[in-house]
């Protein structure tokens, strides 16, 4: 079944137009309920800028904004934000590399074997990623990837490529035959006609696709816990993890690198609003 | 099919063979060029994974096996281990009762919000999109804040409990074990609530708002019209949300090792939890392994209730 986010038929005769008072009621309440959903965010971002020490302050709102916590984690967790950065900026080219041929190709080249392939995507996608972590600790100490850049990416990958390739199949079925074939009259070959023609159309869907293999890239905790042994290379996921340890010794600071943390998915949630939402619908139903 | 040949090349449509007739060798090797890296790396990061654990299930897999390259074959030894360790069947317990609350919890609010965003008001689309931040943050940084919030003695939740009068004394949401389990529910449900809003909301628009009008002019509005109209045209899409949810939370584990790490006193153990200690605390990859397999199996069993739900789907 595919749910596509199509817009549904509308009657001939609409619905008489509901009162503007009445709708505005509705979007206080929309206002309020996103209050309470997204109070825990709000909550990270005040704790950020509580005045720095060991007990929690249950200040409901910053009076008087300490930037402390801030600082360190600057100083403590900035190499893990570049770290992070680094890994899924990597994560994101090598799972467009590999899923997007490939869901055009499932889409367009009519393999006999496609329903079997995409079936094989699908199920990909409920692998517990335990599994794939204690495969590739007992791999990668053989072959010295732990701890390393390369290894967490080809790692987070596995969160990626999936999911692009369900994201991106409907976009490539959808591409309309005649500009493949005028493409192919005029001598393309497979390649230029994927580069020059396809990739281009499907914009949308390729962004889509990106954005979301850059968040799992960059909020996967348990490869950076599996796969690394010490500090050198350490994403910022698992710097939050041991700052939280048994005690937590300053609360602000963990929150402030929590913000840190937080802030590719806000703004790509702000920026990018119209492709995140494309890639949650289109993603998750296949 | 007839394409429409471009009108600046009619000498070309004459002279080239159309492009279909052009599927020499070549051509098939270029088409399979584009799917060989995925599957490559589906071979090696899910392939290989899975035949490894299995393999791993029944050797004694250990730091040892590091240096010696040893792994001796002990059947189902780790399995023994692994059920008859004093934690199974608390994990086992602890794991049936996170997905089902967290599911049932996930629903309803999703249902909920999925029904309310579906009526036309200013900003709709806009609250609708910041509703995702919760699936979007990184776990750990949520695990973080709520365990702030947890906090037993100046978290906001007891503050706001105390303050309101429901409790007289601070809960312990992490530290008691009667708790705990709760605590981590909570933030789960939390996490997943975006996600089945917004499936169930696609779902909603793809009823049309023919039946509505209809329904109403026989008097049958609101919850009337939910029951018998709504919930019988979502019935595919809700079973897939659930399926697809309960795969999804049996396999949690960053969420509840950020809040609890299994505890306290192993009262948020899960098997996603006692596979990772077992392999990467105790370095018994072979019972984390054993472990695994159990993983695997029950998600196995909603992996062919979701695809017979999901062909169910494409009939219907």
């Amino acid at each position: 079944m595919t749910l596509t986010a199509t817009t549904r038929s509308r009657p001939a005769a609409r619905r008489p137009r509901p009162r503007v008072r009445r709708t505005w009621i509705s979007t206080v309440i929309g206002i309020v309920v996103l209050a309470v959903m997204l109070f825990p965010v709000y909550w990270l971002v005040n704790s950020s800028l509580q005045p720095f020490g060991s007990t929690l302050s249950g200040a409901v709102f910053p009076w008087h904004p300490d930037t402390t916590g801030y600082q360190r984690a600057i100083s403590e967790q900035g190499r893990n934000l570049v770290t992070s950065l680094v890994i899924a900026l990597l994560t994101v080219a090598v799972v467009l590399a590999a899923a997007t041929p490939t869901a055009y190709a499932l889409a367009q080249f009519r393999f006999r074997w496609t329903p079997a392939a995409l079936l094989v995507v699908l199920i990909t996608q409920m692998i517990p990623s335990i599994i794939i972590a204690g495969a590739a600790y007992t791999a990668y100490s053989g072959l010295h990837l732990l701890n390393t850049v390369p290894g967490l990416v080809l790692a987070d990958a596995s969160l990626g490529i999936p999911f692009a390739i369900l994201v991106l199949y409907p976009a490539f079925t959808g591409i309309p035959k005649s500009i493949i074939e005028a493409a192919r009259i005029d001598g393309a070959g497979l390649g230029r006609t994927f580069w020059s023609i396809v990739v281009p159309v499907s914009r949308n869907g390729i962004i889509t696709a990106g954005l979301f293999s850059f968040l799992f890239a960059w909020g996967d905790f348990l490869f950076a816990l599996t796969l690394t042994t010490n500090p050198s290379v350490r994403p910022v996921t698992l710097g939050i993890y041991n700052y939280l340890g048994t005690n937590v010794s300053s609360w602000s600071a963990v929150m402030a690198t929590g913000v840190l943390a937080s802030i590719p998915a806000i703004v790509l949630l702000l920026v990018a609003q119209k492709y995140i939402a494309a890639g949650a619908i289109g993603g998750a139903v296949k | 099919m007839t394409a429409v040949r471009p009108a600046s090349t009619p000498l070309q449509a004459d002279v080239l063979p159309p492009p279909r007739r052009r599927s020499g060798r070549g051509e098939r090797t270029a088409r399979l060029l584009f799917v060989v890296p995925t599957a490559v790396y589906i071979a090696a990061y899910f392939g290989y994974p899975l035949v490894k654990n299995l393999l791993m299930s029944f050797q004694n897999y250990t730091t040892a096996t590091f240096f010696t390259g040893e792994a001796p074959w002990v059947g189902f030894q780790n399995f023994s281990r692994a059920v008859h360790s004093n934690l199974f069947v608390p994990a086992l317990g602890h794991t049936a009762l996170f997905t089902a609350v967290s599911i049932v919890g996930q629903f309803i609010i999703g249902m909920a919000l999925a029904v309310f965003f579906s009526r036309r008001f200013p900003l709709n689309k806009f609250l609708r999109g910041l509703l995702l931040l919760p699936w979007l943050l990184p776990s750990v940084a949520s695990s973080a804040v709520w365990r702030s919030i947890f906090e037993q003695d100046n978290g906001i939740l007891n503050r706001v409990l105390e303050g309101v009068g429901l409790i007289d004394e601070p809960i312990g949401w992490l530290t008691s074990t009667s708790w705990a389990l709760t605590a981590v529910i909570i933030a789960n449900v939390w996490a997943g609530i975006p996600f089945n809003a917004t499936i169930l909301y696609g779902g909603l628009q793809e009823i049309s708002e023919d039946l509505y009008e209809a329904a109403a002019l026989d008097g049958a509005t609101g919850w009337r019209a939910f029951r018998h109209i709504t919930l019988p045209l979502l019935r595919p899409v809700i079973s897939v949300v659930l399926v697809l949810g309960v795969v999804y939370t049996v396999k949690t584990l960053d969420g509840i090792l950020a809040l609890t790490n299994g505890g306290p006193s192993n009262a948020t153990q899960t098997i996603p939890v006692r596979a990772y200690q077992e392999s990467f605390v105790n370095f018994s990859f072979g019972v984390g392994a054993a472990y695994n397999t159990f993983l695997i199996l029950i998600s196995l069993v909603f992996a062919v209730v979701y695809l017979r739900a999901n062909r169910r789907a494409v009939d219907e």
